[in-house]
């Protein structure tokens, strides 16, 4: 196995403030055709651990003209167990192939035991999860070599065992192990609904400076046994307004970030997704220059 | 009144868990909404997320036999096979192997007995989908290789290479459940099938009787002039062409490329030490 020529023509893999989509196949030809000034695509891992053919081709394709961030949906950091090193090796090889600007995952669980569920399930907030999800994080610094952005999760309940807020959770998290923050604005907005408290004293409680990397997407709504809201994570539409809003608060409190339109199911055609994209990416424009004017003064 | 606490952080997910794929289980103990009691529609949510995205991963694995089930009774058959057969990896791209079985296994279908070796051929296409990438053997290569060391040369199939010999016309099935050719099935025709991944695209055709036996036996680590025996055994003697099975091999891309120069030292051939005789 040689060195491949087209790992020198690769973009540089760093990530700034700017907008990136969530990757798909059925767009590449397009993006490749159309060259689309944007910020970044990101991947779900798994997606890419196959050993050849379409996927890594294309990724790779997409690779040359962009940087890419690599999102895993997979390694169940929350789970009882000890984590899948068989996964955690799939990982780090994927990083080595590709070299992505950002690597995140989320706080939640997915295998039990020996099964995979395919949901990012919740944890409880209590010491003893605590203790358990910054073991995990830790080996996955060490064995990735790099640090990790770890995203917040959609909720649908809470758990009787739990003693302490998310944001108290996460800013915890954040001390014990040194990973990064990825700040969900539409699960922000899906799990305060669904819990009832407020998304805005959310954000003030949020340790906004460990952030590295803010996630949009659309959420379907629906209702609980009582008849109050509860909000499905589903990524399937156009992100809604009260999200748009809280976004905008978000970049006041963290500073321009590199920020991800993801919708994965009921994918719409790529220009529909690009102008999703362009969006947000005035909105963190807007922010941008609101620093500089800021440090001007 | 007496309370009785759920039990700790770790039992809480212990209970979670199983009662995610079933349905009749109650629901765990210290699951709660806002106002601090069990709330079933909330729990649902996580079920419904499982079920729905695992019956849809092995969907589109699957489009032919959807086709052929028709939408409605696919996601039902599907439904029991997620929760019977749960996958066991996160890389979902891996999951639904054991679907020809569990259709095989499945009394309503058993009428439909071409269903599973359908289902056995998309499993194949999706192998060699996410095969690894490799060069195949060119026929060039092959003529290069000195005369007297040709019949113990040992070849791989290609890393993206499958093959399956059905009593149904499966080819046909799939060309027209998956491919909507218009072709015209004879459920009585049994098929050959090969299938390759050369470059990016997947190519499935059939194969002349005796290839899927010369193929197993080339995997097995046979010698050419081994395998080709064995393939002529497999068949009636006078069906089997070794020259014409080689050539529709080589035109598919079903074999792996190898080093001409190490072939014309003699190290790919004889013992199965790979040193020469």
């Amino acid at each position: 196995m040689s060195f491949s020529s087209s790992m020198q023509r690769r973009r540089p893999s760093g990530i700034g403030a700017r907008t990136g989509v969530g990757l798909k196949g059925e767009h590449v030809a397009e993006i490749l055709e159309t060259r689309p000034d944007i910020g970044f695509f990101e991947v779900h891992a798994e997606n890419y651990m196959g050993a050849g053919g379409v996927p890594h081709r294309q990724l790779e394709a997409i690779r040359c003209e962009y940087p890419v961030s690599l999102h895993g949906v997979g390694l169940s950091i929350g789970a009882i167990g000890v984590l899948d090193e068989a996964h955690l090796a799939r990982l780090k090889s994927l990083n080595e192939r590709y070299e992505p600007g950002l690597f995140s995952e989320h706080l939640a669980w997915s295998t039990h035991d020996t099964t995979y569920f395919n949901d990012l399930l919740p944890v409880p907030y209590d010491e003893e999860t605590l203790a358990r999800v910054c073991d995990h994080i830790d080996r996955v610094q060490d064995v990735i070599g790099r640090r990790m952005l770890l995203e917040n999760p959609s909720t649908y309940v809470a758990f009787w065992q739990s003693t302490m807020s998310e944001t108290d959770f996460l800013k915890e998290i954040v001390r014990r192990t040194g990973c990064g923050l990825l700040l969900d604005v539409n699960n922000v907005h899906v799990s305060c609904t669904n819990q009832q408290v407020s998304a805005r004293d959310y954000l003030a409680a949020f340790p906004v400076e460990a952030v590295g990397e803010i996630h949009l997407g659309g959420h379907a709504p629906d209702l609980d046994d009582e008849g109050r809201p509860l909000l499905i994570d589903a990524h399937d539409r156009s992100v809604d307004d009260a999200v748009w809003l809280l976004f905008e608060e978000a970049l006041l409190l963290c500073g321009p970030q590199p920020t991800l339109i993801e919708w994965d199911n009921d994918v719409p055609a790529w220009p529909v997704l690009l102008s999703e994209a362009e969006a947000a990416d005035q909105i963190v424009q807007r922010a941008e220059l609101r620093g500089e004017q800021r440090r001007a003064v | 009144m007496r309370f009785d606490p759920p039990g700790s952080a770790v039992a809480a997910l212990e209970a979670f868990a199983p009662a995610l794929l079933e349905g009749e289980r109650d629901l765990p103990d210290g699951i709660i909404g806002p106002d601090g009691k069990p709330s079933p529609r909330r729990f649902n949510v996580y079920r419904n997320n499982v079920v729905v995205s695992l019956v849809e991963a092995v969907m589109d694995s699957y489009p032919a036999v959807l086709k052929l089930l028709g939408e409605d009774y696919f996601k039902a058959v599907a439904r029991l096979f997620v929760i019977n057969n749960p996958p066991k990896s996160p890389v979902l791209i891996w999951y639904g192997a054991a679907f020809a079985e569990f259709l095989e296994s499945f009394p309503p279908l058993a009428a439909y007995g071409y269903l599973p070796d359908v289902a056995r051929l998309e499993w194949a296409w999706l192998e060699a989908y996410h095969a690894a990438d490799a060069a195949p053997l060119q026929p060039q290569t092959l003529a290069s290789v000195p005369g007297d060391l040709l019949a113990g040369l040992k070849i791989a199939p290609h890393p993206s290479c499958r093959w399956l010999q059905s009593p149904w016309p499966v080819v046909s099935l799939l060309a027209v459940n998956r491919f909507e050719s218009g072709e015209v099935v004879d459920l009585a025709e049994a098929q050959e099938v090969l299938v390759t991944r050369p470059d990016l695209d997947v190519e499935v055709r059939l194969m002349r009787p005796g290839c899927a036996c010369l193929l197993e036996a080339l995997s097995a680590g046979c010698s050419l002039s081994e395998a080709g025996e064995r393939a002529a055994q497999s068949v009636q003697e006078d069906v089997f062409q070794f020259d014409m099975c080689l050539s529709d091999l080589l035109a598919a891309g079903a074999l792996a490329a190898f080093d001409p120069e190490e072939a014309a030292a003699g190290f790919l051939s004889g013992g199965s030490n790979g040193i020469p005789d």
